[in-house]
């Protein structure tokens, strides 16, 4: 039997636990391939024109799964821990491909629901096992196994890493001697989406930039930025966002400007990115969104990241020559 | 403390005199016009959906009029609107207003109870009246909806135009302004007697048609430019998912017969949606459903721009639509919807289910 993994939505947070699951059940698990033009265009044509990008990505590499494997993974995610929800739209996600009137394998689909308690992995656990027709102990077993790699992934986010390079070990050494560092922020499938994103990592990595998501934050950092909020965030994938944007605002030291890249259409976005403008503005704090969708033209995009990698070192450069005491007199007293 | 409220429907009704019998100093915010949708749009992060916009539009217009305290409701569901307040509180903030905002959801959505919440507004007044007050807004609520309810179904056989209107602005006047029982049994008495008296074509068989979707959108007359009206005048019975009472049954006060007509829904979505997808999408399959089941004409669904649990629906809504042969419209509003082209498409769409009711030999159709 072989399952096939959408390489789109949560497969940039949940892959490292799917694929150690399958491995040690059994079952053969393959992996499609990175978003490309043909797999969004298929997904886009098959779900309805109000969908965000994202659901028409996952639809399309779901499309493109169907000839090879017995099952697609997609998980009917509810939420991930108690009181907090993903998204609406990846609550319907299953269904809304079942019913799109495509040809596609039977879906791999148990509930993720832990809004109420943690005991609402179990029964996605017996969904499992019975749709994989293993027995109820082997896969707990393997599931707790699988647990142990998320911890070993996250060490190496923390490390720099994207979820990609983390998960498929293709992390290069990248040369240092930084101009800048710049934060990231965005649900994952939009950030590391290489077409949807149109690789923004890389490309400011490769003028010398560094880069920080959120995921490469350990999650104290983001507990503290989500503290300020008065009000509990109820979505995971914001409260990621919210809570790495928040602390960089409150942290200045540890990046010089951020960046949101968000779906167009993204209903948690329109109001935590509105949320997290506001609090950057307060301290002048250099704040960039960027909206993607499925027509997005790569030009503007290099437009306007050019721009804002000018104004933030722009900013840096005044900083410097503005300051009193700082280490502008200190350099030329150097200088002959 | 001057105390104002977002408009919804028939719930700013029961909202005002809720207040005002908590002997609050009420500001209602102004009709929704033109310049509250615009102050909404301005003021508002662009993608966010319609009902916050509107919201923005109605706290700004009730500022300018005096009013310091805003209350709002709130939760912690999947979806938008239990987020809302908090963002339009910083919204307000960073205009320089300064409102006191008082969001009423469960506990566990913030520190502070309800209840905390709720002495708030009821200064120096006991639980008991608290109480009282708000059931008779429930009351006054269900007359207005029933009213609502009734008019929807009569519109399209009325022999004098714009009666139906008429009565419908006599009820907000007189059951809407009512704040003792007396005068709510009074109103209700007279205007279920202009209802009664009402002149109809009484051969007509109208269409029937089905209403869908976003509850804010299904509810706020202004903001959906009028859908009930313009499909009563097309000659179309029209038959809503839901009224403000019936949100209220089902979701603030424990109500057995709400609930097992809730059950029915899900029962009736299940083969099409799984569970629930935060807002109405889940209610808005099963409706739909049930609608076709019960031989409805056609079915109309809408929702305000990004709005995510609605697209889910509006997914799966074709299914529906072939396996009961039911026509099936999505129509998707934001504050720059036209009425010409909201006019045109109802048009076309209500010719459309009343020549299939034709061709199936159901009668004649009576679109004028
Ligand atoms: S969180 Fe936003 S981008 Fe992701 S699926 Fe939902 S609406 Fe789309
Ligand atoms: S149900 Fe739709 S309109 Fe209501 S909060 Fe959610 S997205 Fe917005």
């Amino acid at each position: 039997m072989i399952v096939g993994v959408p390489r789109a939505l949560l497969y940039y947070v949940y892959y490292p636990l799917w694929r150690r699951f399958f491995a040690e059940l059994g079952v053969g698990c393959i992996l499609s391939p990175p978003t490309n033009e043909a797999i969004m265009n298929s997904g886009a044509r098959a779900v309805v024109d109000e969908a965000c990008a994202p659901v028409k990505i996952a639809m399309g590499h779901v499309l493109a799964l169907a000839p090879e494997v017995d099952y697609v993974l997609v998980p009917r995610f509810v939420s991930v821990e108690p009181r907090t929800y993903i998204c609406p739209k990846l609550m319907g996600l299953p269904d809304m491909i079942r019913q799109s009137g495509q040809k596609t394998p039977p879906l791999l689909a148990p509930d993720i629901d832990m809004s109420k308690g943690y005991f609402g992995l179990a029964r996605a656990l017996m969904d499992t096992s019975r749709c994989l027709e293993k027995g109820l102990w082997s896969t707990v077993r393997s599931f707790h196994h699988s647990l142990a790699e998320m911890r070993r992934i996250k060490h190496k986010l923390i490390a720099g890493q994207t979820p990609e390079e983390a998960f498929h070990g293709t992390s290069r050494r990248r040369k240092p001697g930084r101009r800048l560092r710049i934060a990231v922020l965005g649900h994952p499938y939009n950030v590391y989406d290489p077409l949807l994103s149109m690789n923004i990592v890389d490309r400011l990595r490769a003028q010398g930039i560094d880069v920080i998501t959120a995921e490469m934050l350990p999650l104290e950092h983001i507990s503290l930025g989500l503290s300020q909020l008065r009000k509990k965030l109820f979505w995971s994938l914001s409260k990621m966002v919210l809570g790495a944007g928040l602390y960089f605002v409150n942290h200045a030291a540890e990046v010089d400007g951020i960046i949101l890249l968000s779906s167009f259409g993204c209903g948690l976005e329109s109001l935590v990115a509105d949320l997290l403008e506001r609090h950057a503005r307060r301290q002048e704090f250099p704040f960039m969104q960027l909206t993607v969708d499925e027509h997005s033209g790569e030009a503007g995009l290099i437009t306007r990241l050019e721009a804002f990698v000018e104004t933030v070192e722009g900013r840096i450069l005044n900083a410097r020559n503005l300051s009193p005491h700082g280490d502008h007199e200190f350099r030329h007293a150097g200088t002959p | 403390m001057r105390v104002t409220f977002p408009h919804m429907g028939t719930m700013s009704f029961a909202m005002q005199a809720l207040l005002e019998n908590l002997r609050l100093q009420v500001v209602p915010p102004p009709p929704i016009t033109n310049r509250t949708l615009m102050l909404g749009a301005k003021y508002s992060p662009e993608c966010v959906c319609l009902p916050f916009k509107v919201n923005i539009g109605n706290f700004i217009e009730a500022i300018e009029l005096g009013a310091d305290t805003v209350v709002m409701g709130g939760g912690i569901g999947p979806c938008r609107f239990g987020y809302y307040a908090e963002l339009q509180q910083e919204i307000l903030q960073d205009l320089g207003m300064r409102v006191n905002m008082i969001v009423l959801e469960p506990p566990q959505g913030a520190n502070g109870g309800l209840w905390s919440r709720i002495s708030k507004l009821s200064v120096g007044q006991s639980l008991w009246h608290v109480a009282a007050a708000s059931y008779f807004a429930w009351h006054l609520c269900k007359g207005l909806d029933g009213v609502l309810q009734s008019l929807d179904l009569l519109r399209a056989r009325e022999t004098v135009p714009g009666s139906c209107d008429r009565i419908w602005n006599a009820a907000q006047k007189s059951i809407g302004q009512a704040r003792t029982y007396r005068a709510l049994r009074r109103a209700e008495k007279e205007i279920r007697h202009e209802i009664a008296t009402l002149s109809l074509h009484l051969h007509k068989r109208p269409l029937r048609i089905g209403l869908v979707g976003e509850i804010y959108m299904l509810l706020e007359p202004k903001v959906n430019l009028h859908l009930a009206e313009r499909l009563g005048y097309l000659g179309v019975e029209v038959h809503r998912s839901m009224s403000v009472s019936d949100w209220v049954a089902r979701h603030l006060v424990p109500n057995p017969r709400a609930r097992m007509h809730t059950r029915k829904v899900h029962e009736a979505a299940k083969p099409y949606l799984r569970g629930f997808v935060g807002g109405h999408g889940l209610e808005t399959i099963g409706e739909s459903v049930l609608f076709a089941e019960g031989g409805i004409d056609g079915i109309i669904q809408v929702l305000p721009l990004t709005c995510m649990p609605e697209i889910v629906a509006q997914s799966l809504l074709p299914s529906i639509s072939q396996r009961y042969g039911v026509p099936i419209i999505t129509l998707v509003l934001d504050e720059h919807a036209g009425e010409a082209g909201l006019q045109t498409r109802l048009e076309a769409f209500v010719d459309m289910v009343g020549a299939r009711r034709v061709h199936r030999g159901g009668g004649v159709s009576c679109a004028k």
